[in-house]
């Protein structure tokens, strides 16, 4: 239970294998549960299915980034050998596009690397210090031999005693509250 | 068509290889006809018809071997299909004969006064003569035809056999078999095509022919299953996940067949070398200029732009059409590679490229159907072929 003077961070449920978990994370779905994860020690084939999740928008953050870096350095490789710095080289017309092929490819490549590093760690809400569920001592295990589901407090059908009881219902071997110290 | 789906051979083939025979039969009469018109244009359009079906063959070769190599367990599925694109390599040999007879009409090289008076090519003469190429082009063949019976061999033997020894085999095969490709066909390049012009000379060449044909093929791969699909054949077995990984490798080579294509001008430009440019020159000057602009657009960034997505890699009908374009691309390609040599004042086309082009295309077409749908159309005994057919991409 939850101790006095912190707030609940939600309910973390353990399960007792890939199948259980599986089938649990479906129906918490079906149920109508948004916020809720599910943390296994390995990935999990039709996990992302079963917990209905959408694709991630990271494509279209790639290409977006990727277009905005294709044109930005085609403008500054302009900007620098037409107008700022004009320098006649080997004879070639000063607008040679030809030769600013590899510096805005490299930089469409760059950003669209940096975007897809980043913005996937921004997706993640990472990089953080510490997250509530590592207060639960049974969760330790979950990079070994664990495997839980995490139903946040902050859900708008979140209810301690019946998500405990639901929980419960779909096989969860142990339900804990976690608390956010 | 119809499938017998205990033992996955068709036993209706349906009337493809009838259709594709008759229009390659006649595509070759018509062509004798062009050869007796206008020798020189025939030996020019059989020469851009037969570098694009060969091309295709090898882009089968290499599939299978990749496959091999790899271990890949998803394009099991498709194995049989690049196999009999691979198969159909020793008919592209016997194609190549008539290539012999026309070496005088094609290659400026060959003949005696212009060797003699010419400074640059005597110097190339021990490579650049007829024998030797003739040496060559048989020698091809030979290699790719031992490597296309051995492994359509062994993937025949494996329907009726259970054994891990044909796995190793085809691997140990495949791994010098990848060498002896590389080292082939791009000297097949030099010797069909690049020597046409015999003063130039770009080494990547070899590679920018190979990533075509391989384009070409998958393009040939993706048709040969969409059609399938169309008759109700392996709907079940070649599924959307297996078009989908099939987009990514068409649009994954697009990029790199633009790479390679712009790393040769890129290099040619920079130097500035008159010895050098002149090619491009030759390609971008009247009416070759629009063509040369249509490679640029239409063999890349329309191409780039349509299968840019998730969603038009996973439609079969988009990536059909698509496939269409690219093998249509494909020829353009050939045909710009080849033909500014004989027509320089821009391009002219002859209904003989349109007959050559069906006449091997058709007897192609129909030899690569007849392998197809003389052994069963998936390796049933493959212990790949469950992964394959549960395959989906994440």
């Amino acid at each position: 239970m939850a101790k006095i003077g912190s707030r609940a961070y939600g309910v973390l449920a353990e399960f007792s294998g890939t199948g259980p978990l599986l089938s649990a994370a479906k129906k918490i779905h079906e149920a109508g549960y948004k916020k809720y994860d599910c943390h296994s020690p390995f990935p999990i084939h039709g996990m992302d299915q079963a917990m209905g999740m959408k694709r991630s928008p990271i494509g279209y953050m790639v290409g977006f980034t990727g277009a905005c870096g294709l044109l930005g350095m085609l403008y500054l490789t302009y900007w620098v050998s037409v107008v700022e710095y004009p320098l006649v080289i080997s004879g070639k017309p000063l607008f040679s596009w030809q030769a600013y092929v590899p510096p805005v490819f490299a930089i469409t490549i760059l950003v669209s690397a940096f975007m897809a590093t980043f913005g996937m760690l921004v997706l993640n809400k990472l990089p953080r210090f510490n997250h509530p569920l590592f207060n639960s001592e049974s969760f330790k295990r979950f990079s070994d031999g664990g495997f839980f589901i995490s139903l946040e407090a902050g859900d708008p059908k979140y209810d301690e005693v019946k998500v405990t009881e639901f929980l419960k219902s779909i096989g969860a071997t142990k339900v804990e509250v976690v608390t956010d110290e | 068509m119809q499938i017998d789906l205990k033992t996955y051979r068709l036993t209706d083939p349906g009337k493809l290889g009838m259709i594709a025979l008759v229009v390659g039969i006649l595509g070759l009469l018509v062509s004798i006809l062009g050869f007796t018109s206008d020798r020189t244009q025939f030996f020019y359009s059989y020469l851009v018809a037969f570098v694009f079906w060969t091309s295709i063959g090898l882009g089968g070769l290499f599939f299978t071997m990749l496959h091999h190599l790899a271990d890949a367990k998803w394009s099991m599925v498709l194995r049989r299909i690049s196999e009999s694109v691979m198969s159909t390599l020793p008919l592209m040999g016997l194609f190549a004969i008539p290539l012999l007879f026309g070496i005088h009409d094609l290659y400026h090289s060959s003949h005696a006064d212009v060797m003699a008076t010419d400074e640059l090519l005597k110097a190339k003469e021990p490579f650049l003569n007829q024998a030797f190429f003739i040496i060559r082009t048989v020698g091809y063949f030979v290699i790719w035809s031992l490597l296309t019976f051995f492994l359509f061999r062994n993937s025949v033997k494996q329907d009726s056999v259970h054994s891990d020894k044909l796995t190793a085999q085809w691997r140990r095969v495949s791994a010098p078999g990848m060498i002896l490709f590389a080292v082939t066909s791009t000297f097949a390049a030099f010797d069909w095509l690049m020597s046409l012009d015999p003063h130039w000379y770009s080494t990547i060449y070899g590679v920018y022919m190979f990533t075509g044909g391989f384009l070409a093929a998958i393009s040939f791969i993706i048709l040969s299953a969409s059609y399938q699909r169309r008759q109700g054949i392996l709907k079940e077995e070649i599924t959307i996940e297996h078009y989908h990984d099939l987009g990514k490798l068409l649009f994954g080579f697009l990029v790199f067949w633009a790479y390679m294509a712009f790393s040769q001008y890129f290099l040619i430009w920079y130097a500035n070398i008159p010895e050098e440019t002149v090619w491009f020159l030759d390609r971008w000057e009247n009416a070759w200029k629009s063509l040369s602009l249509l490679m640029i657009f239409g063999h890349f960034a329309f191409p780039f732009l349509a299968l840019l997505t998730r969603g038009a890699k996973r439609s079969v009908v988009w990536l059909s059409v698509m496939s269409c374009w690219i093998l249509f691309m494909r020829w353009v390609d050939i045909y710009w590679l080849a033909m500014p040599t004989l027509h320089e004042h821009g391009p002219q086309f002859s209904w003989i490229d349109l007959s050559t082009m069906c006449g091997i295309g058709g007897i192609f077409i129909w030899y690569c159907w007849r392998k197809y749908t003389s052994h069963p159309v998936l390796p049933v005994n493959d212990p790949g072929l469950k992964e394959s057919l549960e395959f989906v991409n994440n």
